[in-house]
């Protein structure tokens, strides 16, 4: 399979790979997909009080085009307000990094981790019972 | 000696051709270029002398009479014309086929085909280690079996089944017996009497040989009888119409004569380097299993899966290195490979495995290549991978109520 030359960039030198600590407030966590479905992302955001993400990282069990979905979406959403990341559709994603068919579902899962992680940040702001260390988002 | 990228370690998927099969072949595709069937003028006669020699070679690496070799287009075909040449001509004797779940496409296709036809299949499961238990074959044949078909060799785990066994219970039995033997042939010592089998399929490409060409082995005594697939001028005595593929012919036999003389001293040197590149990556990599038996295995073959890495990204990471994946992702129809899952491989290491091919071309230099590539990656992907951070904090993964999608 030939990957486009933006995938190929973002495997090689995927943006904001990490960790940040999901027990603090100001953090949001989304663990989307499953091992068994060979992909598996986790998304975290850092939300400022007035709503912009200023950090966010990822890790991503997946094949590249998967990686390169999330590394994107991580790049894409640092800097938009969480109400401006909620937008992000994956067939931008799609569109971006020009993946095929057979791919689409890794730019879907992409846009589950981004709600997801806003999900998670949400419910810790309404001071609802701490959620666990890994939030569970999906489609 | 500088190594020179990128690497080839696919062998199960095909070999290349040796030059001494290309030297072999090149009179036939420029100064005798005749059609083997032309009775009429020397052309003719060269090429026909030219396939007859090669029937007898090729039988002899296998035990068996030139006679007995029936040329084809490679082994899907006769894959096709073993199974359903022999459902068709024997139908009156039984409608009941049984094969195994790790055949190939070409057998499975054929059985599911026959299905449609009124004919019954038995898909007989394999141990953790990849092989059939003849004592499974034996419970599984009824008065209405006719055939038996089982592979040498596997050709994603490189597993060698024990097929003599098998095939003494077939025999007693009364059914035929067929071989995919494709994988195995020329690497390991097969035999068509050692075996008890009645039918042989057979590919020049996974043997050094060209693509394009394959045989099929029919027992003359007690003669087995098919009915054609392909119609036309009654080539093969019948059995598989269609003008011979003449230097491809010859280069199948040169292909087979150099593994019959070669076989001994090449399998120990590629056994010897696929067990450097194993014990290289076990000793550099935790968390890594080998699929499929390490006794009973093709020299040539590894398939290994790392733990929470997924199988084409790491294939992206190795793109100096040819091999292949059991992930989904490699294939259009997105399930991870029915080979692995059959043996009870879990999905996710389906999804992590990779299948090194090694073959007569492979060097110690290469391998040890491959085993520092492969560290390297396999960290800098778990080191992504949140599966593996689950894990180093003493979680596992299994524990987790995963979404589907």
């Amino acid at each position: 399979m030939a990957y486009s030359d933006k995938v190929i960039d973002h495997y090689e030198n995927p943006r904001n790979v990490g960790s940040l600590d999901p027990a603090e407030p100001d953090v949001g966590t989304a663990l989307v997909g499953a091992p068994a479905c060979g992909d598996v992302m986790r998304l975290q955001i850092k939300v400022r009080k007035d709503g912009v993400i200023e950090d966010a990282k990822f890790k991503t069990f997946g094949c590249g085009s998967a990686i390169a979905s999330s590394s994107l979406a991580t790049e894409w959403i640092k800097g938009m307000t969480i109400d401006q990341a909620m937008t992000v559709k994956n067939t931008q994603i799609v569109k971006e990094l020009s993946l095929p068919p057979v791919k689409i579902h890794c730019s879907v899962l992409a846009e589950d981790a981004i709600k997801g992680a806003i999900a998670d940040y949400r419910k810790k702001q309404e001071h609802v019972p701490e959620s666990a260390a890994y939030a569970q988002g999906g489609s | 000696m500088t190594l020179k990228l990128p690497i080839y370690m696919d062998y199960q998927a095909t070999t290349p051709v040796d030059e001494r099969v290309v030297d072999a072949m090149l009179p036939y595709l420029r100064e005798n270029f005749g059609n083997a069937a032309s009775r009429s003028h020397s052309f003719g006669w060269q090429a026909e002398e030219a396939v007859e020699r090669a029937r007898e070679e090729v039988g002899k690496l296998i035990g068996a009479a030139g006679k007995e070799i029936v040329w084809t287009s490679g082994a899907t075909e006769s894959d096709n014309l073993a199974i359903k040449g022999v459902a068709e001509f024997y139908k009156d004797r039984g409608n009941h086929i049984v094969t195994v779940v790790t055949e190939h496409k070409a057998v499975l296709d054929a059985c599911k085909r026959l299905e449609k036809h009124g004919f019954v299949v038995t898909y007989l499961p394999v141990d953790g280690d990849g092989r059939v238990n003849p004592a499974a074959v034996a419970a599984a044949l009824n008065d209405k079996t006719i055939l038996v078909s089982v592979m040498l060799v596997n050709n994603e785990i490189g597993t060698v089944n024990p097929v003599a066994e098998i095939g003494e219970v077939v025999k007693a039995h009364g059914a035929f017996f067929h071989i995919d033997a494709v994988q195995g042939v020329g690497k390991i010592p097969f035999d068509v009497n050692a075996s008890h089998a009645d039918l042989v399929s057979l590919s020049a490409h996974k043997m050094y040989g060209p693509k394009g060409v394959g045989a099929l082995y029919v027992r003359r005594k007690p003669r087995v009888r098919i009915t054609p697939i392909i119609d036309g001028g009654g080539h093969e005595r019948g059995m598989r119409s269609g003008t011979l593929n003449v230097p491809g012919i010859v280069g199948f036999a040169k292909a087979a004569e150099l593994c019959r003389l070669e076989m001994a001293e090449e399998g120990r040197r590629v056994l010897g380097l696929r067990e450097r590149l194993r014990k290289g990556i076990e000793a550099a990599v935790p968390n890594t299993t080998v699929n499929g038996s390490l006794q009973h295995r093709l020299p040539g073959n590894l398939n290994i899966s790392f733990a929470f890495v997924e199988g084409e990204a790491m294939m992206m990471a190795l793109k100096d290195v040819a091999v292949s994946s059991g992930s989904a992702c490699t294939s259009a129809s997105l399930e991870p490979s029915y080979v692995l899952r059959a043996l009870g491989v879990g999905e996710e290491m389906a999804h992590s495995s990779i299948r090194f091919g090694l073959g007569r071309f492979t060097t110690e230099e290469e391998v040890d290549y491959v085993v520092d590539l492969v560290a390297g990656k396999v960290k800098r992907l778990r080191d992504m991978s949140p599966l593996w951070e689950l894990v180093q904090s003493g979680v596992d993964p299994r524990s987790i109520q995963w979404s589907s999608h």
